[in-house]
């Protein structure tokens, strides 16, 4: 058992090191089968430590090494298995296995193949240390890689600089979220002398109260951490910029695994957040906030790929919400659902801007339903998972963070109704985007069709997708109880009769065209609205003015070398001395006695003054 | 007031008036006669002063050598003339305003420290014999070194008058 | 002549102006033949004071002093005005004006 678990994190990071310092002499078929053959490797290991561990008991702990001691602080390199990371281990190894197979087609034909599967593998290796870790600095270093490997992927393509700065952008804004983690983690190093989890979890609920304010500190950092890695308010700009990478990256990383990265952190210290109430709350309205902004967002953008993004953004924010109101199962349920029908719908849209030759834009897309029958069902599923239809794998989840809401003490009506509207809209966007690309006339022709490697995870997908909600997950040991039963009667109608009205609703306005709503839209209010939205909501404008500038005007200031003219300010003023005293040495013996005659005035004036006393 | 006395401070007031003379005339062989006038007042003091040596060589040496020099000098050099602008230069006040100053602030001190001591002692003459016994004496060192001095100005004076007098005749120095 | 009652600080306060007036024409005057003759002032002055002195503590000092004082004016003398020759020779003016090169 052991080895098995060693073997997981440690096939992908093996094949990411053959294939960095090797990979250019290696033949195409030779990286294919490294890059993906290590990832279905490592899948079968966690299949095979699946079924091993239904046996045993309890949670598995191997030590690797002590990483470091200080005094008497000390870090182990440990692995952990329990179910919440066998959850996310599954969907990791087996989402992402079925992305490195589709990349093996969709990239192709690219010069840097082995350079991306080596990007690719480095990126799961970091993110299953990341979920394995036992010490949140093994768990913070996970952190750290799949930020750097988001970096490297989403400016993979680093000839155009656009994409190189999309990369920069995604990187200095989960830093800012990363800083405020370390600051957490210095918290709880000083308090516990410890940040192995399960020590820090035990020695927080004997210490701390409930509300206390060390704790509210240190969750509320650790929070903004997560903030940063999922793309939430404020800390949501990167995400939609990251679509620069390509699109099996954008299914990897910006949908399945890495942004989930933050759900995992609040959900592995549960134990610590219940200490702190109010950021519970926070994190809940954080959520909920964000999905009712994210999907507004999509709802204006053009590009198929921002679509999807705005879309993944909100519904992270769903599962925050599902985390704030400490209904814990029901988000680690949504985002294993949410991995399902977003990686699908990525991929399926990469299928569709591969075989439209590059084409992003869906104004420019229509009619392709009978021309690329397999993105056209991937899609239709999908979507219908994506809204929440009943007997998708999204209903299941979805609605039960709707009704554990609604059962909320206090703001729960509130937080309902803003989740509701929100999946609204998230209905209204995804069969929009269904009916504008796949139905009406024909724009742009389809010019292949998506190969066998592309297609098999698509049609695997699609069927995670609808029966991804009859797994049942056993969380029961590793998670708390859910603070609320869900709610049952005429709400839970209401909620689930919320998406097919958005349905009906983008059914009339985009594809039979019976209401028309023109008149609204390209009002003034509407159109300044639809440009608002489309820049999500002004708020790259608000950190372009905020911290943008100023710092690149401080930076150009420093230019003129401040430093320096201080140090000529000195030489500059030895410089004007000298130039005055030398003036005093004008030859003309008159001034001389003059000056003669002064200083001798001077001194027996200073003799009188001292004489007399 | 006794003759001495009086005779005293008549001399004094010719030292000062024919010095103030001798620095502000244009013509400087006037100049250089108002201060021989000066420096004969003075040898007069010395005599009140009961100094007939240091008066005696006031005389001889001071106003007979080293003046008679200065005479040559302006004679040679035909400055006696004088020049309207070096008398215009004198009188304007721009140019003698700093001087006064300075020299005012001086001349109060100066008097200031000199009248702080009170003596109305009387003076003593001492006559050359002690003067002769003293230079042989205690002071035959300073003797030696003056006269060092002296041939330093000697050669001095010959080196740089030598090459005026050749009056280059096509001789580069 | 004998022992007199010849006030000591008032020959001190006359040396004192004497040696002012000389250093007020040093300053003044542009011509060096003045500026020399302004020295050769003060030099008297300062050896006035010594003569009093020698006369008030009835020593030979103040007049051994004062032939040394002698011998200062006249080397000076010499040189100065030789130096006079030479200005005259190589600037063709005695205006100390014009003799500015030692400058800056």
């Amino acid at each position: 058992m052991e080895i098995l678990l060693t073997a997981v994190p440690l096939l992908p990071l093996a094949s990411a090191a053959a294939l960095l310092l090797y990979g250019r002499h290696m033949g195409q078929s030779l990286v294919t089968g490294l890059g993906v053959g290590s990832i279905g490797l490592a899948a079968l290991t966690v299949l095979a430590i699946a079924l091993q561990w239904q046996d045993a008991t309890g949670p598995v702990t191997v030590l690797l090494w002590q990483w470091f001691s200080i005094g008497n602080f000390s870090v182990d390199l440990a692995l952990r298995l329990d179910q919440l990371s066998l959850i996310w281990l599954c969907t990791i190894t087996g989402i992402g296995f079925l992305i490195h197979l589709y990349s093996s087609e969709y990239m192709g034909n690219d010069d840097n193949y082995s350079r991306y599967f080596a990007y690719l593998n480095l990126f799961v290796a970091a993110m299953l240390l990341l979920v394995l870790g036992d010490s949140m600095l093994l768990l913070f270093l996970g952190w750290e890689g799949v930020g750097l490997c988001s970096y490297l992927l989403i400016g993979f393509w680093y000839g155009d600089s656009a994409n190189g700065a999309a990369a920069r952008k995604a990187f200095v804004v989960t830093r800012a979220g990363d800083a405020a983690m370390a600051l957490g983690l210095f918290l709880l190093v000083a308090e516990f002398n410890t940040l192995n989890i399960q020590e820090v979890i035990l020695a927080a609920s004997a210490s701390w109260q409930s509300g206390e304010p060390l704790a509210t500190l240190a969750c509320l950092l650790i929070f903004t951490g997560a903030v940063g890695k999922s793309a939430q308010l404020p800390l949501q700009t990167w995400l939609p910029d990251a679509m620069a990478g390509p699109t099996p990256v954008s299914a990897l990383i910006h949908a399945a695994t890495m942004v989930t990265a933050g759900i995992y952190l609040v959900a592995r210290l549960n134990g610590l957040f219940v200490l702190a109430p109010d950021v519970l709350f926070g994190i809940a309205a954080v959520g909920v906030a964000t999905a009712l902004m994210a999907a507004c967002a999509a709802l204006a953008q053009h590009d198929i790929k921002r679509i999807l993004a705005y879309s993944t953004i909100s519904q992270l924010g769903y599962m925050f919400l599902a985390l704030g109101v400490q209904a814990w199962d029901a988000g680690v349920f949504h985002m294993m659902t949410h991995a399902f029908f977003k990686a699908l719908l990525f991929l399926a849209a990469g299928a569709v801007i591969e075989c439209l030759h590059h084409e992003q834009d869906i104004r420019k897309m229509g009619g392709l339903r009978t021309h690329l029958p397999v993105p056209f069902w991937s899609f239709l599923i999908g979507s219908a998972a994506l809204a929440a239809l009943p007997a998708t794998a999204g209903f299941a989840s979805k609605d039960l963070i709707l009704l554990r809401a609604w059962e909320v003490t206090g703001s729960g009506i509130w937080l309902w109704s803003v989740a509701a509207i929100a999946a609204m809209i998230t209905a209204l966007y995804s069969f929009k985007l269904v009916f504008v690309v796949f139905f009406g006339e024909l724009k742009t022709e389809a010019t292949h069709q998506p190969g066998w490697r592309m297609a098999l995870p698509l049609t695997l997908l699609c069927g995670l997708s609808i029966v991804g909600g009859w797994i049942s997950l056993p969380l029961a040991e590793v998670l708390p109880l859910a603070a609320n039963d869900p709610a049952h009667g005429t709400i839970a109608i209401v909620s689930a009769a919320i998406p097919i009205v958005g349905v009906a609703l983008a059914y009339f306005l985009f594809f039979g065209g019976q209401l028309n709503v023109t008149g609204l839209v390209e009002s003034s209010a509407g159109r300044w609205t639809a440009q608002y939205w489309l820049r999500g909501w002004g708020m790259d404008r608000l950190y372009d003015r905020l911290l943008v500038q100023p710092y690149a005007s401080l930076a150009q200031w420093w230019r003129g070398e401040p430093m320096d003219r201080v140090v000529a300010l000195i030489m500059g003023s030895a410089v004007a001395i000298h130039e005055q005293l030398s003036a005093s040495q004008s030859g003309r013996l008159g001034r001389y006695v003059a000056v003669l005659s002064a200083g001798l005035i001077v001194m027996l004036t200073l003799m009188l003054l001292r004489a007399t006393p | 007031m006794t003759l001495t006395l009086f005779l005293f401070y008549l001399a004094a007031a010719i030292a000062l008036s024919s010095t103030v003379l001798a620095l502000t005339r244009a013509n400087a062989a006037h100049a250089l006669i108002f201060l021989i006038v000066s420096l004969l007042a003075i040898a007069v003091l010395f005599f009140f002063l009961g100094a007939p040596f240091a008066a005696a060589l006031e005389i001889v040496i001071y106003a007979g050598a080293i003046m008679v020099l200065f005479v040559f000098v302006v004679m040679m050099l035909n400055l006696s003339e004088g020049s309207r602008e070096q008398e215009r230069a004198m009188l304007d006040f721009s140019n003698w305003w700093l001087p006064g100053l300075l020299t005012a602030v001086l001349l109060v001190e100066l008097l200031y420290v000199l009248t702080a001591i009170e003596s109305e002692t009387s003076v003593r003459a001492v006559m050359p014999k002690e003067v002769g016994l003293s230079l042989f004496g205690p002071y035959v060192l300073g003797v030696e070194l003056a006269s060092m001095l002296l041939l330093a100005g000697l050669v001095g004076a010959y080196h740089l008058g030598h090459r005026f007098l050749q009056r280059d005749r096509g001789r580069r120095d | 002549m004998g022992a007199e009652m010849v006030p000591v600080e008032h020959v001190l306060v006359l040396a004192g102006l004497l040696f002012v007036i000389g250093l007020f024409g040093l300053m003044l005057r542009r011509n060096i033949i003045f500026m020399l003759m302004a020295l050769e002032v003060m030099l008297n002055s300062a050896a006035l004071a010594f003569i009093a002195a020698g006369a008030r503590w009835g020593q030979a000092d103040g007049q051994v002093i004062f032939m040394f004082i002698l011998a200062i004016a006249a080397a000076e003398v010499s040189v100065g005005l030789g130096l006079v020759l030479q200005m005259r020779r190589q600037l063709q003016s005695l205006d100390m004006n014009d003799a500015v090169r030692l400058r800056g």
